[in-house]
């Protein structure tokens, strides 16, 4: 039995000391350990990709992002058209994807009757479940036929005199690649975005009903312009993984790398050429080639981040930032 | 698997009812007959892990028919075991380099660019050989006829149209709608693509020159589409689409295919006997580095080619060696009567020979 008087927290002030002068340092430099760690792995995975690639780097240079050739047989490579194809295909995404993820959320926490709620998102977590492949399959199976027997007939006939919507349709192009991954993202920008709306504070929106604003009032000014760089940052989110999307988009973009005009012509991806030739590549400048395409979709990733950041800046403003 | 997950039920009913003797040792009579099974689960992958493990990795074009002699040898030989990992034919040659596989396994023979990095000499054994075959989607599946110079136009993107008069005149009496041929090929890397492009590249100086032959090529027209499956997927759903895949998978899948008009002269039916006879035709070199695409054989298909298993002609570890070479002389003579059931072509009597005479060369 100890004669100690035991502090309020229930431990002695001698442990309670010790753990102050031990244990916060420890756990100080231990959570700064994890968070230095993750630069250190972007930063080994750039360096295996760099080193990876020297062969490629040292002969194709700069020309490797300003090319748009691609022939493994006479070992000529560029990345133009892999690059334009994931950035296109993203954007495709982002525009699908943004506005019902952000409608879903706003739905959810200010809308929803309980139950609704609930059901609602557990099904948006399964959306989030269902596997890459999975997703193909039904893009290549479901999806496609009927984009090409349906949407896209009426996409022609309705804006056709654009070029975004002219040209054969076969089903399997980008808009499709972009369509897949908008159902990718959706579960990712909707989750964060309901997260950053439920933080908005519930005096913002009683001052704006005191204010006699309407709910769509209240919704557009206590909530989503309050919520605004957190939602930038949902989005953000999302368009990381759509940049790196790969077993769905290669099995519906149509995987032809080209610049087309055109949504209805196929594209191509940077990360879906890696999964797709990596396997077979044998000589030495093709697997080179391919790592450098690893290593553009990196720096891609990154600029369109630092970008989006850079963007983020420019919004001012009291707001609430994502959690994650 | 573990015992104690075994056990919880009897432990269960023994808090439920402590005063029962009998019970209790009858319930403890089950856990240890539980943990004797138990611990015979823990033997038999540990009785396994004793046999000897050869690893290989390679092309994924012959996977069935290798993993079924790897599955029927150890019937044979019990004390050895394979590991075949079918990470694509790139993977196996690079393992094979880098002596990180017992053998490596490729669907198109290693250049002398890569052969030169090998730290010994690497023999190019041929087990069984496939066929490519055309496929098609057109109302009512007419049965088609082709040849080699309209294919190569039609991936070229040069004849577009189902209505062309080529096609027309090499099937007269098929109604072909007034339709775009829409091509579809292979997006990924694969043996097939090499057989194909190999092929084309023979009966066509321009797509030689332009594209060429490889496992992934620079396609001038169509739309790529992942695996055999994919391809299959998109001909199907596409009236007019144009595409290639492996016999083994149309043949299991019934898709209509085209004849083709062989170097002979004559329209052959893809088909197992075909391709052996392309095989027993073909020219074949002494280091079995060879292409058996258009051979001369009156019946041959012209669309074919072999995969090859690759090790180095001196061993480094005498054991594995023996049970390696032993390995691929049953492979050779008694697995190569599996492959025609797996719609795989075994390899005619002269050559099985001539490559079991190579295998005697291996050095352990």
């Amino acid at each position: 039995m100890t004669t100690e008087q035991p502090t309020v927290a229930g431990r002695t002030q001698l442990e309670a000391e010790t753990g102050r002068t031990v244990g916060d340092p420890v756990f100080k430099w231990l959570t700064l350990a994890m968070a230095v760690s993750v630069f250190v792995l972007i930063g080994l995975i750039g360096y295996e990709l760099a080193h990876g690639s020297r062969l490629a780097l040292s002969q194709f240079g700069w020309r490797f992002l300003l090319d748009s050739d691609w022939d493994p047989v006479n070992e000529h490579f560029g990345a133009v058209p892999f690059i334009f194809g994931t950035l296109v295909s993203s954007l495709i995404a982002l525009v699908i994807a943004v506005p019902l993820s952000i409608a879903t959320a706003v739905y959810l926490t200010e809308l929803a009757p309980r139950g609704l709620k609930e059901v609602l998102t557990l099904f948006i977590e399964l959306l989030a479940a269902v596997p890459s492949v999975i997703l193909g399959l039904w893009g290549i199976f479901v999806m496609v036929p009927w984009l090409r027997l349906h949407l896209f007939p009426w996409l022609r006939a309705a804006f056709g005199v654009l070029p975004l919507f002219q040209g054969p349709i076969y089903g399997v192009s980008m808009l499709a690649g972009g369509i897949i991954i908008a159902i990718m993202i959706l579960p990712i920008i909707t989750s964060v975005s309901r997260e950053i709306l439920r933080s908005v504070p519930g005096l913002q929106r009683e001052a704006a009903y005191a204010l006699g604003a309407t709910r769509w009032e209240v919704t557009r000014i206590a909530v989503l312009s309050y919520a605004k760089k957190g939602l930038f940052g949902a989005v953000i989110l999302g368009l990381g993984r759509a940049l790196g999307e790969t077993m769905a988009v290669t099995m519906v973009i149509g995987n032809r790398p080209e610049i087309a005009k055109s949504l209805f012509a196929p594209g191509y991806t940077l990360a879906s050429v890696v999964a797709n030739e990596f396997t077979e590549a044998t000589t030495d400048v093709y697997i080179n080639a391919l790592f450098e395409i690893g290593l553009v979709l990196l720096g891609v990733t990154v600029l369109v981040n630092v970008l989006a950041q850079i963007l983020l800046k420019t919004f001012a403003g009291p707001s609430v930032r994502p959690q994650n | 698997m573990n015992p104690s997950r075994l056990a919880p039920p009897e432990v269960k009913s023994c808090r439920e009812e402590p005063q029962s003797i009998d019970k209790t040792q009858k319930n403890m009579k089950k856990t240890t007959l539980a943990l004797i099974a138990g611990a015979s689960l823990f033997a038999g992958p540990a009785g396994a892990l004793a046999a000897m493990l050869i690893n290989g990795a390679g092309a994924t074009f012959p996977n069935p028919i290798y993993s079924k002699w790897f599955d029927e040898y150890t019937k044979v030989d019990p004390s050895v075991r394979f590991n075949y990992q079918s990470i694509g034919s790139g993977g196996g040659q690079k393992q094979i380099l880098e002596q990180t596989v017992d053998f490596g396994a490729s669907d198109g023979p290693m250049s002398d660019a890569n052969l030169a990095k090998a730290p010994g000499k690497i023999l190019h054994i041929p087990t069984v050989a496939g066929a490519v075959v055309i496929t098609y989607n057109l109302e009512g599946n007419p049965k088609l006829k082709l040849d080699g110079s309209l294919i190569a136009d039609i991936f070229l993107g040069k004849v577009t149209k189902w209505t062309d008069k080529r096609i027309a005149a090499l099937n007269p009496g098929v109604s072909l709608p007034d339709l775009d041929l829409v091509v579809v090929h292979r997006s990924d890397g694969s043996g097939t693509t090499f057989i194909f492009t190999d092929y084309l590249s023979s009966v066509s100086k321009e797509w030689e020159t332009g594209s060429g032959r490889g496992t992934s090529v620079k396609w001038v027209t169509g739309l790529g589409a992942k695996g055999n499956e994919g391809v299959t997927g998109q001909v199907k759903q596409l009236t007019g689409a144009i595409g290639y895949v492996e016999l083994a998978y149309a043949d299991q899948n019934h898709l209509p295919f085209a004849d083709l008009k062989n170097a002979a002269g004559n329209f052959v039916t893809p088909a197992v006997d075909s391709v052996t006879e392309a095989l027993a035709s073909a020219k074949v070199p002494e280091d079995f580095r060879f292409s058996m695409v258009n051979p001369p054989g009156a019946r041959a298909y012209p669309i074919s080619g072999t995969t090859w298993l690759l090790v180095y002609e001196q061993q480094k570890d005498a054991a594995k060696g023996q049970k390696l070479v032993e390995f691929l002389n049953w492979a050779l003579t008694k697995g190569e009567v599996m492959a025609s059931g797996l719609d795989y072509a075994p390899l005619p009597r002269e050559l099985q020979e001539r490559v079991l005479a190579r295998v005697k060369t291996i050095k352990f």
